[in-house]
Parts: structure tokens; C-alpha cells; sequence
């Protein structure tokens, strides 16, 4: 136990006699969670719109009125008859054109179809999709308004409907900030507990201090304990601050208990911790072990979590390695919590494999550790 | 009483490289034993193996009565070690360094304190234990390195090339300091390449491509010159007389020493005089032919020329 509080009291002035390893470890994240929160924006809202309303009906405005107070569109350009359509979408004033042809009113009113056309820029397939379903939603709103009308002249009493009413729990109103907290909490935590872990360890074989240590009677057991703690400290203090920041910045309230949010990242830590250290004795120099470090955790915690791509939409053979992904079982567990407000049970398997891999890394780095020469 | 330190046959291969070819060799108690080699001879594998950080793929190595390879846990907090590389953390000051090397070495309490304050008057740090190691000057650091090894009291100390990079002044404090640990009964291992510290050694083993060449004390090896005399030779073209004087039978050994060449003859002047001869005879004629005391450098040369003409004889058959 001393000789562990030894190792890990080394590491900790060693931390602090780096000014830049710190702010890297504890800053960063809460950089990071700045930049991702503000930039990572899947929400589409105040979509340019261009109009070309050759019909200027009564009708052609309620269904602009209809676009414009959606506010999912804003009309930022209006085309004359003859503009050439395809030039706005091109020099991007407008996401998308709105046109109504002449006629349209006069067809409505005369119990024909009123065709309208949208004209969408697809380079954007993600956007386009959103738009593409707001648009529909709010056509078949004006179509069924339109139908009330038509009835209501003719006398008929208007049929029953099935009232579509949807109801989106835990984020109401779908903001992807939201969702984008807990995963970036996933991802920054692999950044400072597996590249820091297995950069001072491999910065210790590379000065030829962990040579010393070895011929010294510390156990490895020791050594990984007290080279680990203080990251483990420092990467649950970058949580906390994660966290925070989440809530000033972006409303974003943990809705779980903070015990089960501890547990479960703790846990998750363990493994990533062990990760590093396993990198550690895989690699010989620093260069080595960031960019083993880079291939093998962010960049799964990043593309195979769900942290910003949904697994269910992946090929089978993708999604079958994200199940290797530890941070995809953690953002499970921590979405549960932070957005649902949900326990530990629900997430049993998440946490048994989050330990399970733990168990593993830690296990084989020791392994390796005590066994490997020089 | 036993050795407390006990190589037998002690190998060492990296895959068809044979670092260490079978070293037997035993040290007492309180001995300063200096393993003497060129760099890449072999002498930080054997150190290294003595330790416990490499396995040997051969024979054994026994410290204290330890046989290292099987139980390497079991001699580590009776040995000290210093390796070759300066392995203190810079990023920590003096006392910190001090104060984490006694903490792995499982020192606490009064003694940690004790320890401590020692190894500050030991190193000439008092005032300057607050200052980061990297700022400190290398002869300082040295010190700081042996104090961090030896914090502990370890019986058997491994200094791996201690003194390289330190200048001259640090070096003879160093070896004061060798010298003191000595005299308290703490066997001593060092490993040099530097010839004149050599001569503050016990005993000493040369170690010629991973083999023992010579085993003895200063004097001891001075002996294998017994019979003949050493001549120092001064002449405008150095080069030109060492072919010369390979050549000549009656010269048993020819070595270049910067300007001037060591020729080992059987009597010193009829010697000089067919130095005088055969070099007169190629317009090379010595400014000086005199007689000196054989150096360590001498016998090194010797001895390696001696195994060299052993490998290639042994080739030839």
C-alpha cells in the first residue's frame, strides 16, 4: 500500500509539474464538449426557403403561412416567374425552392388536384431528409385542412380521423444536444484514461526510469494500482466538469441518480485504464502508443458507440464489432441515466461487459507487465 | 564465507547473437569488482541479468546465495542499481526523487527521514534538494542517482557505467563515495569502459565479446607482461611502422596509442635496438625508443588481441 501511494504521489506532482498534460486532461474535455455541443447539431430548424408563388391565390399564401409558421422554414428568397430555379439551390441562398404554379388556387376551388413542386438540395442527405419530412407533414396538414372546407361547403359532416398525436419522452423536443452529452462523455473519457495511461507508462520505459522501478520490490499489482489512480481521479474530476458544463451550457439536467452515473463510469474507467496499459506494453516509444492508442479507442468510441452514428442503421458486420465497442455499452447505460432518469437494472448486460472487458484488459496488462524482460 | 555474487556459465543469446557466451566468475563481500569492455561487450546484459531484468538463456547467476532467474522478487530489496541511462525523474525535484525511491523501496517513518537527510549530505545537496533534477549539473545528478539507488542499504550495489558523460573532478568524487560503501561491507559491481578507473577496482574482469579474457586484480593482469618489456615508440609515421613492425617476429605485440606505438619485446634493449633497425631501414626513423610501465590499456590490448587470434585460428580449422 505504501509503496503504491509511492507510485501514485510521483504520478500526481508529475501531473502538476505539467501545466499542459493538465489542461489536457481536465480542460479539454470541457473544450471539447463546447465545440461538439455547438457544432454537432443534428436539429434542423429555420431552413432557407425560396418561393416562387406564380398563383399569389388566397390559397398559395395558407399554404406558405402553413411553411413559414411550422418555423421549420424561413423565406429568405422570393423567385419571380422565369428565375432560374436550380441557380438558387446552386449559389445556396436558399435550401430549398417552394413553387407554386399558376393555377393552383383555381384547381382547389374547383375540386381538382393542386400540384405543388419542392425543388431540394440533396447534398446534404441527412438535412435533406428532415426537410423532406417536415414538408410532407406539413402538405398533409394543408390537405386534410383543405378537405374540412370542402366539406364543410357541401354540408357534410366531416368524417372521423385518426388524431396523429405523438408524444417524444425524455427529450421532448428532440434536441440533439441532448443525446450528445453522454456519448461525448464516452469518448473524452477514452481520450484522457487510455492515451494518458499509456503515455506515462511508455514515457517511463523510454527515460529508463521504469528499468529503475522494476529492480525495485514494488509488485506490479502496485505499480498498475498506483499509476492508475490518479487518472482515475483526474478523468472522474473531467466527468464532473463535463457534466457541469452540460447543464450551464446546454440545460442538459442528469435526471438519474449521481450514484449510478459514478458506478457505471467508474467501471467503464477501469477498462479503459487497463486498455492503456495494455498499449503500454505493446508499444516502446510515445509516438507508438498515441497512435495505437488513437486507432483501437477513439476512433471506435467515436464511429461504432452510437455516439454520433446509430448502429441500428450499419451493416451487420459493423454493428456486430461495435458489441467490442466498450463505449457503446456505456452510452446505453449513460443516456439511460442522464436523459431517462433510469437505474443501474435496466442495464445489467451494458455493465456485466463493461466489467468483463475491465476484467480483461487489466488482467492481461498485469499479465504482460510482470512477465515481460528488460 | 560464501561469494555475493556467483555467475556460472552465464549466457545470454538474442537469437542467433550470443551477448554473453558463458561467464563464470565469483565476487566476495565488500569487493569493488569493475567489469571492464568495450561498448556492446556484453557487460549491461550481465549486469542487467544480475538484477533480474533479463533472464539468462543459459547457466546461473547467483546474488547473495539467490539464484536471480528463479527467484528475482527475493533479491531486490538486497540490491541497488544504477543504470546506464540517467534514470531519475527530471520533472521532480532532488528531494522528491529521494523521497519516491524510498517510498517503492517500501521506507517510511523515521527511517525514510533518516534516509532521506542522508542522502542529502551524501550528494552535497543540502540548500539545492528543492530544485528540479533536470537543473542540476551532471555530477550532481550522478550522486543523486547512486543516493536514490542505495537508499535502501542494499548489500550488493550494480553501477552500470556510472561516470559516463561526467567530468573528470565528479568522477574521482564518485569513486570516493564507491570507495566509502566499500569500506562499510557493500559489494560493489561496476562496469566502465574507462580504463583509469579500472585502477580503483579490487579486482577486475575483462570482457571481450561476451567472454571473460582476463580475470585478476590491477597488478595481478599487469603480470601477463612478466618477462617482457614494453617499449614506447615516437616516429614521424606511426601508421607505416605498425606495418613494419607486425611483420617482425621478434615483436609479440604492436598497438597504435594516438601518436605513438606500444611494441612488447622480450628484452627491452636489445628490443629497441631492432626497432631503431627495422624502422631506420624504411626511413622511418623513431625520435624516441623508451622503455614504459605497461598500462591497463596494455593488457586490454593484449588480452583482446590474444582471443581475436584464438577466433580466427579456431575459424581456420
Amino acid at each position: 500500500m505504501r509503496k503504491t501511494w509511492a507510485v501514485a504521489r510521483k504520478e500526481l506532482r508529475q501531473i502538476a509539474r505539467d501545466p499542459l498534460s493538465l489542461v489536457m486532461l481536465i480542460g479539454l474535455p470541457a473544450f471539447m464538449l463546447v465545440l461538439y455541443g455547438f457544432a454537432l447539431n443534428f436539429d434542423v430548424r429555420h431552413v432557407a426557403l425560396a418561393v416562387q408563388d406564380l398563383d399569389g391565390s388566397r390559397a398559395s399564401r395558407d399554404l406558405l403561412g402553413a411553411f413559414v409558421n411550422s418555423t421549420y422554414f424561413d423565406v429568405t428568397a422570393v423567385a419571380d416567374a422565369g428565375d432560374d430555379l436550380e441557380r438558387i439551390t446552386r449559389m445556396r441562398s436558399a435550401k430549398a425552392v417552394l413553387v407554386i404554379p399558376r393555377g393552383y388556387g383555381e384547381d382547389l376551388a374547383a375540386g381538382r388536384n393542386g400540384d405543388v413542386q419542392l425543388l431540394l438540395d440533396g447534398t446534404d442527405a441527412t438535412t435533406a431528409q428532415t426537410i423532406l419530412g417536415y414538408a410532407g407533414s406539413i402538405a398533409a396538414e394543408a390537405n386534410s385542412r383543405l378537405l374540412h372546407r370542402a366539406l364543410a361547403r357541401t354540408g357534410t359532416p366531416a368524417p372521423d380521423m385518426t388524431a396523429y398525436e405523438p408524444r417524444v419522452f425524455y427529450n421532448p423536443e428532440l434536441r440533439s444536444t441532448q443525446f450528445l452529452v453522454p456519448g461525448l462523455i464516452g469518448f473524452l473519457l477514452m481520450l484522457t484514461a487510455v492515451l494518458s495511461t499509456a503515455m506515462s507508462v511508455v514515457r517511463e520505459k523510454e527515460r529508463g526510469t521504469m528499468e529503475q522501478i522494476r529492480v525495485s520490490p514494488v509488485r506490479t499489482a502496485e505499480l498498475i494500482l498506483g499509476k492508475a489512480t490518479p487518472y482515475l481521479v483526474i478523468s472522474l474530476l473531467a466527468t464532473a466538469i463535463i457534466i457541469l458544463a452540460a447543464r450551464v451550457l446546454f440545460g442538459v439536467v442528469v435526471r438519474g441518480s449521481y450514484l449510478d452515473l459514478f458506478v457505471a463510469t467508474v467501471l467503464y474507467l477501469l477498462g479503459a485504464l487497463g486498455f492503456g496499459l495494455l498499449i503500454s506494453t505493446i508499444a516502446d516509444t510515445q509516438a507508438l502508443a498515441f497512435q495505437i492508442g488513437l486507432l483501437t479507442s477513439l476512433l471506435p468510441a467515436m464511429l461504432l458507440s452510437g455516439f454520433i452514428f446509430p448502429i441500428r442503421t450499419m451493416p451487420a458486420v459493423l454493428r456486430a464489432i461495435t458489441n467490442l465497442v466498450p463505449a457503446r455499452h456505456f452510452l446505453v447505460v449513460l443516456r439511460g441515466i442522464i436523459l431517462k432518469g433510469a437505474g443501474l437494472e435496466p442495464y445489467l448486460e451494458q455493465l456485466v461487459l463493461l466489467a468483463v472487458f475491465a476484467i480483461l484488459t487489466l488482467g492481461l496488462a498485469s499479465l504482460r507487465m510482470s512477465r515481460r524482460e528488460a | 564465507m560464501a561469494a555475493a555474487v556467483e555467475l556460472r556459465d552465464l549466457t545470454k543469446r538474442f537469437g542467433d547473437f550470443v551477448a554473453v557466451g558463458g561467464i563464470t566468475l565469483d565476487v566476495q563481500a565488500g569487493e569493488i569488482f569493475g567489469f571492464l569492455g568495450a561498448n556492446g561487450a556484453g557487460k549491461s546484459t550481465t549486469i542487467r541479468m544480475m538484477c533480474g531484468l533479463l533472464r539468462p538463456s543459459g547457466g546461473s547467476a547467483r546474488v547473495l546465495g539467490i539464484d536471480v532467474a528463479k527467484d528475482p522478487e527475493g533479491v531486490k530489496r538486497s540490491i541497488g542499481y544504477m543504470s546506464q541511462r540517467f534514470s531519475l525523474y527530471e520533472d521532480l525535484t532532488a528531494q522528491q526523487n529521494i523521497r519516491f525511491f524510498g517510498g517503492v523501496y517500501g521506507l517510511h517513518g523515521p527511517e525514510a527521514r533518516e534516509r532521506e537527510q542522508w542522502a542529502i549530505e551524501m550528494t552535497g545537496l543540502r540548500g539545492q534538494e528543492h530544485r528540479l533534477t533536470r537543473e542540476l549539473p551532471g555530477g550532481w545528478r550522478q550522486k543523486l542517482a547512486l543516493a536514490c539507488a542505495v537508499l535502501h542499504r542494499p548489500r550488493v550495489v550494480f553501477l552500470d557505467e556510472p561516470t559516463s558523460g561526467v567530468d573528470p573532478l565528479s568522477r574521482r568524487r564518485f569513486w570516493a563515495l564507491i570507495d566509502e560503501m566499500a569500506a562499510s561491507g557493500v559489494t560493489v559491481f561496476v562496469t566502465t569502459h574507462y580504463l583509469d578507473e579500472a585502477e580503483y577496482c579490487h579486482r577486475l574482469a575483462l570482457i571481450h565479446a561476451g567472454r571473460l579474457a582476463a580475470l585478476g586484480g590491477v597488478a595481478e593482469l599487469k603480470q601477463v607482461f612478466a618477462g617482457h618489456a614494453v617499449l614506447e615508440v615516437e616516429c614521424p609515421h606511426p601508421a607505416d611502422a605498425l606495418d613494419t613492425l607486425s611483420d617482425a617476429a621478434w615483436a609479440r605485440e604492436v598497438a597504435i596509442f594516438g601518436t605513438r606505438l606500444h611494441v612488447v619485446v622480450e628484452d627491452a634493449e636489445r628490443g629497441a635496438q631492432q626497432v631503431q633497425e627495422a624502422l631506420a631501414a624504411t626511413g622511418n626513423t623513431p625520435a624516441q625508443v623508451a622503455r614504459i610501465v605497461p598500462s591497463l590499456e596494455d593488457v586490454f590490448i593484449h588480452h583482446v588481441e590474444e582471443a581475436e587470434a584464438q577466433k580466427a585460428a579456431a575459424a581456420r580449422r
